[in-house]
């Protein structure tokens, strides 16, 4: 078998089977908790929250040392990485709302400063303990290599928490993502649910730094939300797709670094997700570009068409290439431009519709609906039979249009 | 209709209150109100009544503190001092009586809901965090659309929507909280003329129901024919009371300034308690 189909289906040995289930799990957990972060356009500040992480790792690393542990005890250095990046998200919050400065600045404050002081602490721990393997520099980049099975576990069980979490604090966190005021007139702690969703993400950060590395665990935070909204109009339903787009990144990114040597799981986890992502933005059904794009081709044609006919039936030349030969194309127009027997009885018809919108507009002035009176939409979509008739009534006996 | 039927006398909650008697029954009533950006006031020191019966407008110039009042009030946005009482109760314990209405334009309309969804937000204090909205809170989110005439968009997602459906939306989903007091910030602001008469009517008839209404309103030439009662603010209170002795030239004249032509004024207000 090819070693992409072996580790495709785990069949590629104990390590690679671990760390795809692992990286699977991570990214469902990290696509679920990104999505009210992404909604609320707060996105960027996970990436804050996950560098600041780096100098809690550090000085975990140190103060187990000094108490005569094993410095790379993950329990020890996810608590550590926990308390500095908790720090980063307060002192976030604190400057956007206690100073003048707004909240991007906060953010690149905080991560240009939180993460320096990390590589700081990082290459003082090198230079101390020299010639013992620290191995603290893949919690930048992460790495499959060590992955043990209690690894797996606290990103089985600390991304369930999370999903779960997110899941049951679904319409609150809706709420404040979607119009904070009237959930803080609704009596919601706002700051409170902020900060919670916040805490999702951070969860996700250290339970995940070891295996895609702090630098782009924030693709797996905001990838795959981006890519959800493409396909979903409910943000309840974002949650799941989101995390869905997560997992399968995950896991296939983990799949194809294994079926090679010397491919990085964490950015080949990445490109998965923005693989998927660009998919989504291209061909998603409604809001992707190929869709908008045929819309609006859709649109364009209906003009010309409408623009097209209103001249025959006014013996006006038509002078745009593109009108004739749409016109043409549906049989309306000979070669020459001259009107066909069908060309005639559409224009007649188009130019009785014309004077049935003018007195459907004057009927239903404001009713809200006026905007869609464009005449291009056909009138017997948005209006029955009778009303037509009425109009017809209105209007009297058909008038004999020139020429026909 | 499967409407809850919710006790409106304020003093049967058995509340002592030691604020001014006028408290006791007002819908909302307002103590020394200030905010503050930095130090310069938005609104400073404001003391305002609030009937708990008709409809009351807040008029007052651009950048007067309107949209203000009505938000530190209710603690959407923080106060530097005052305090806030609706019927009779400080307004963190009466939240479950209240209805607020933002300015549609406040929120982003490409949220992926759907106008379904938007309504029974009106229904999250009151289901919690895992109660079912499918079935009667679903029934009752319809006929609250309904009410605005947005029934036939339930399942649209809400970036489909003009301004004044999003006003009606917004009306229907404080319409489904089923509240007591009724607070809108610019109601009719962008709305074409069948969402205005659609919004007043449903105040019209919240205000038959015996519910406080209170808007927030820009426009002079319809607060005589919508209001009971009228508030003139600019930063600070000009005048407050019904609006056949409040809404008079000499007051818009205080509260705008010289901002408004006087020939404009007497064809608005009511002078000399004539009309």
């Amino acid at each position: 078998m090819i070693p992409f189909l072996d580790a495709l289906f785990l069949q590629a040995g104990y390590n690679a089977a671990l760390v795809a289930i692992g990286a699977g799990l991570l990214g469902f957990a990290a696509g679920a908790s990104g999505t009210f972060p992404f909604l609320r356009k707060r996105a960027l500040i996970s990436d804050a929250v996950a560098h600041a992480t780096l100098p809690g790792v550090a000085l975990a690393f140190v103060a187990m040392v000094a108490i005569g542990g094993d410095g790379r005890s993950l329990p020890g250095l996810i608590a550590g990485s926990a308390a500095t990046a908790w720090i980063g998200l307060l002192v976030i919050e604190w400057i956007a709302r206690r100073t003048r400065l707004s909240e991007d600045a906060a953010i690149g404050a905080v991560l240009g400063v939180f993460f320096g002081t990390g590589i700081v602490l990082l290459t003082v721990i090198q230079t101390m303990s020299a010639g013992r393997q620290a191995g603290l520099e893949s919690f930048l980049l992460g790495s499959t290599a060590g992955m043990l099975f209690q690894d797996a576990i606290v990103i089985a069980i600390g991304g369930s928490l999370a999903v779960l979490t997110t899941w049951l604090m679904r319409r609150p966190m809706t709420l404040v993502a979607f119009d904070s005021a009237y959930a803080a007139a609704l009596g919601y702690d706002v700051r409170r649910i902020d900060l919670m969703m916040m805490a999702l993400v951070m969860a996700v950060t250290v339970i995940g730094l070891k295996l895609v590395g702090l630098i782009l665990i924030v693709a797996l935070l905001i990838i795959p939300p981006v890519a959800a909204r493409f396909w979903t109009d409910r943000s309840s339903r974002m949650i799941w797709t989101a995390g869905g787009i997560g997992g399968v990144s995950g896991y296939l990114g983990a799949v194809l670094s294994a079926s090679a040597p010397a491919l990085p799981t964490g950015p080949i986890i990445v490109l998965v997700a923005a693989s998927i992502f660009l998919l989504s933005l291209l061909f998603a059904p409604d809001r992707g570009v190929v869709a908008a794009l045929l819309r609006r081709r859709r649109f364009q044609a209906r003009v010309h068409r409408r623009q097209g006919l209103l001249a025959l039936a006014a013996q006006h030349p038509i002078r745009e290439a593109y009108t004739l030969r749409l016109l043409r194309r549906e049989g309306l127009v000979r070669a020459d431009g001259v009107p066909t027997p069908a060309g005639r009885a559409q224009a007649a018809k188009i130019t009785r519709d014309e004077r049935r919108w003018e007195v459907a507009r004057e009927i239903y002035q404001d009713t809200g609906l006026t905007g869609r009176y464009d005449g291009l939409t056909p009138i017997e979509d948005l209006f029955t039979i009778d009303e037509i008739a009425e109009f017809d009534h209105r209007l009297g006996p058909p008038a004999r249009v020139e020429g026909a | 209709m499967s409407r809850a039927t919710q006790p409106t006398i304020a003093s049967d909650r058995g509340r002592t209150v030691e604020t001014a008697n006028a408290s006791q029954d007002a819908a909302l009533s307002v103590r020394g109100l200030t905010v503050a950006y930095g130090e310069k006031p938005a609104i400073f020191s404001v003391d305002a009544t609030f009937e708990a019966d008709g409809m009351s407008a807040i008029v007052g110039p651009n950048g007067a503190g309107k949209s203000t009042l009505l938000k530190a009030a209710l603690g959407v946005i923080p106060r530097l001092s005052g305090d806030v009482h609706v019927f009779g109760e400080p307004v963190a314990d009466a939240r479950a009586r209240i209805a607020y209405v933002p300015q549609s334009a406040s929120v982003d309309w490409d949220f992926p809901t759907t106008v379904m969804d938007v309504v029974q937000m009106g229904l999250y204090r009151k289901v919690g965090l895992l109660g079912r909205l499918a079935g009667q809170p679903r029934d009752w989110a319809r006929d609250c659309l309904d009410r605005v005439g947005m029934a036939d968009f339930a399942g649209r997602q809400i970036g489909q929507l003009s301004g004044g459906q999003q006003q009606r939306v917004f009306l229907a989903r404080a319409l489904a909280q089923d509240a007591d007091l009724y607070l809108l910030d610019e109601p009719f602001a962008g709305v074409d003329a069948a969402t205005e008469r659609a919004v007043i009517d449903v105040l019209k008839a919240l205000k038959s129901e015996n519910k406080a209404v209170v808007a927030v309103h820009h426009d002079l030439a319809t607060v005589l024919d919508y209001f009971d009662h009228v508030f003139l603010i600019n930063v600070r209170r000009i005048a407050e009371g019904p609006v056949a002795t409040t809404f008079t030239t000499d007051n818009l004249q205080a509260a705008y300034g010289g901002r408004l032509a006087a020939t404009h004024l007497d064809e608005l207000t009511v002078v000399d308690g004539a009309r």
